[in-house]
């Protein structure tokens, strides 16, 4: 039982992690309809920038780690910007596959300008955060995971907030149910698409902060696997909808971890995709995606 | 008439002048090594140990009365990559004979085109078994997986006093299945048991799955014989799940980053590896003088004493045989008895395997010391 209850903790913080980068998939996905591939890169960014910055600030306090943590959000939020205002409005209005092969061209070019600027090897993430294990009858928690825990969850909630609460947000919702009539209304779509970009790359740079905090060597192709992962979580939960990232990322995250701590560990990304093709069988549209007719 | 034979003169003058400085030219030593990358530790530190022996060689004249030229490829730490440098260094850099790999894998893709070549090998740190089983141009500098495994179990049984040990081993590492196994083996035949066994991949972070079952079966040592990068993210979150015990690992532990990345988790482990350079033996001492004059203070890892002794290893069957490359080099190296270098005395077998005792060095306060020697 408690290696049960363990496992799910572990599972959970995994889960959160992938739940933060899916977010950003399935908000850009909302709103333009196609797959940001750069956005696992923006991950690895933010995850760097936590790097520089944290030798800036004592290692173990608090504030220092909530303003690593701000600097990573605050960087990735610009640097999203800029992708979107360089490489993918030129390209609004022309068909998705061109933004999407743009989409991979960025992608690699973060990755490969990365091995440049920090080198190729391996770096080690610096403590930011106080770090203390407690214990409950069998059950282990380590300070990093409920920070993981806690800080995706406020995140989450924020956005909810945002999203759903605020006159941005309802701009966003505007512009993901249509572009068009959203103009139309006197809606800004290019701030509104720079707002969501830097929206969820700031979430993206969060989630590179929680991970390297658990997984403390970083390197510059660091966001190929969790970005997949996060991939599928959006598709999971069904892509463009806010609540299913979050609920597709915490699912893939404890499964994964089932898996791995059984004797079938070698193939738990087998098995965490298989159920993932099993649920899209049922589900074309994902756990709460809205099956939608496309009009001829 | 007269034409031709003056013709044919040149050219045979010209030919004589091609030939000549290839025959008197430097002797062309080859090297491939993931300089960069996550095994990129293990490479650079190769490559200073063997190009401290190359210039110190050079220094005293050669081999054969001709300067060594050492030319090196970086694989990246990538797979596939080994095999492509090594091509491009024997059919365009024409290197006689060749250095190789740390990690066992690389030297597999390696090893069959060297083979093919009749280019010999010598393999720094790659211990498994099947990498010298490829052909007889295939030999190694180190000691192999099986060997390794012995002395684990049997530092784990006597030294530790261990009853009950878990494995975690790296499924797609050779190195690290081919260690496991026998450590497996040897442990439970000293009268041990093996009490859980899981699985990861190489790259992979979170351990924690496998960690929190481990933990279920109560082991009182953990064996985690992959790589340093994985070693140090494991002892971590071992820590975090309260797991205080001591943790084990084979010469793929070895890397200054193994502390650097694990800091105080990594504290009260143990590994083997070749060569300390604490040991007192004023061979040892001396070539530790001497690396760290060449290389900015920096201390000597087990992979850079190995590099060196294959330099040495090597120059010695060269001056032994006359041979720079080729089936005589290839019998003058398998001939080699008793070589005494900086990690001791190397022996090749039948097998083309070194033939030398292992050190266990123990962790303590972010350092790897000597703890003591272990013949299985």
């Amino acid at each position: 039982m408690s290696e049960f209850l363990q496992q799910l903790l572990n599972g959970l913080s995994l889960g959160a992690i992938y739940a933060l980068i899916a977010l950003g998939y399935t908000m850009v996905y909302g709103v333009l309809r196609f797959i940001n591939f750069a956005h696992a890169d923006v991950f690895m960014v933010g995850s760097f920038i936590g790097y520089y910055a944290g030798k800036l600030v004592p290692e173990g306090t608090l504030w220092g780690g909530f303003s690593v943590l701000l600097a990573a959000m605050l960087g990735c939020a610009l640097l999203g910007m800029s992708i979107e205002r360089l490489a993918y409005r030129p390209l609004r209005g022309s068909p998705t596959l061109n933004v999407l092969i743009t989409a991979i061209g960025v992608s690699l070019l973060l990755e490969y300008s990365g091995q440049v600027f920090f080198g190729a090897a391996p770096r080690t993430f610096p403590p930011i955060f106080p770090s203390q294990n407690f214990q409950f009858g069998s059950l282990t928690l380590s300070s990093n995971q409920i920070a993981v825990i806690v800080v995706a969850a406020l995140l989450m909630l924020a956005l909810q907030f945002i999203v759903h609460r605020t006159k941005i947000g309802t701009a966003m919702r505007a512009v993901s149910l249509n572009p068009r009539a959203a103009q139309l209304v006197g809606i800004n779509n290019d701030v509104v698409i720079s707002f969501t970009f830097g929206l969820g790359s700031a979430l993206a740079g969060a989630g590179g902060i929680l991970y390297a905090m658990n997984y403390p060597s970083i390197d510059p192709l660091m966001g190929v696997m969790p970005g997949l992962k996060a991939f599928v979580a959006a598709i999971l939960g069904g892509i463009g909808n806010i609540r299913g990232a979050a609920l597709g990322g915490l699912l893939l995250g404890t499964v994964e971890t089932f898996v791995s701590g059984s004797q079938w560990s070698t193939y738990k990304d087998a098995i965490a995709f298989g159920i993932l093709i099993i649920i899209l069988l049922f589900r074309p549209a994902g756990l709460l995606g809205k099956f939608t007719v496309e009009k001829v | 008439m007269i034409r031709l034979p003056r013709l044919l003169t040149t050219a045979l003058a010209l030919l004589a002048a091609c030939a000549a400085p290839a025959a008197e030219g430097p002797i062309k030593i080859g090297h491939y090594a993931s300089l960069t990358g996550k095994d990129a530790a293990f490479g650079v530190a190769t490559r200073k140990g063997v190009l401290l022996a190359v210039e110190e060689i050079n220094a005293r004249g050669g081999v054969l009365g001709r300067p060594l030229e050492y030319l090196v490829e970086d694989m990246q730490s990538k797979p596939g990559e080994a095999a492509t440098v090594v091509k491009k260094l024997i059919s365009r850099d024409k290197v006689g004979v060749m250095i190789g790999a740390n990690a066992s894998a690389n030297s597999l893709e390696a090893a069959p085109i060297c083979q093919n070549a009749k280019v010999p090998m010598m393999a720094i740190s790659s211990t498994n078994p099947r990498v010298t089983q490829i052909g007889d141009y295939i030999f190694r500098i180190c000691f192999i997986d099986p060997f390794q495994g012995a002395v684990l179990a049997k530092f784990a049984r006597t030294s530790l006093r261990a009853q009950r040990v878990a494995l975690l081993t790296s499924t797609n590492s050779p190195y690290s299945v081919g260690l496991s196994a026998v450590l497996r083996e040897r442990f439970t035949a000293l009268g041990g048991e093996i009490v859980a066994e899981q699985k990861f991949a190489e790259g992979d972070k979170d351990f924690r799955a496998q960690l929190t079952a481990i933990r279920a079966a109560r082991p009182e040592v953990i064996a985690a014989t992959g790589f340093y990068s994985e070693a140090a993210l494991i002892c971590i979150q071992a820590r975090s799940l309260g797991l205080t015990g001591p943790i084990i690992g084979g010469d793929g532990w070895e890397a200054p980053q193994l502390t650097e990345l694990g800091g105080k988790a990594v504290e009260g482990t143990y590994y083997c590896t070749y060569f300390s350079a604490d040991n007192n033996a004023p061979e040892v001492q001396s070539f530790v003088r001497r690396y760290q004059v060449r290389w900015s203070n920096e201390r000597p890892e087990g992979v850079s004493a190995l590099g060196y002794d294959a330099v040495h290893v090597i120059a010695a069957a060269m001056e032994r045989s006359g041979a720079t490359t080729g089936p005589a080099l290839r019998d003058a190296l398998a001939a080699t008895r008793n070589h005494a270098g900086v990690t001791g005395q190397t022996t090749i077998d039948r097998q083309r395997n070194s033939e030398k005792a292992a050190v266990m060095l123990a962790v303590k306060n972010g350092r790897a010391e000597f703890f003591e020697t272990v013949t299985p």
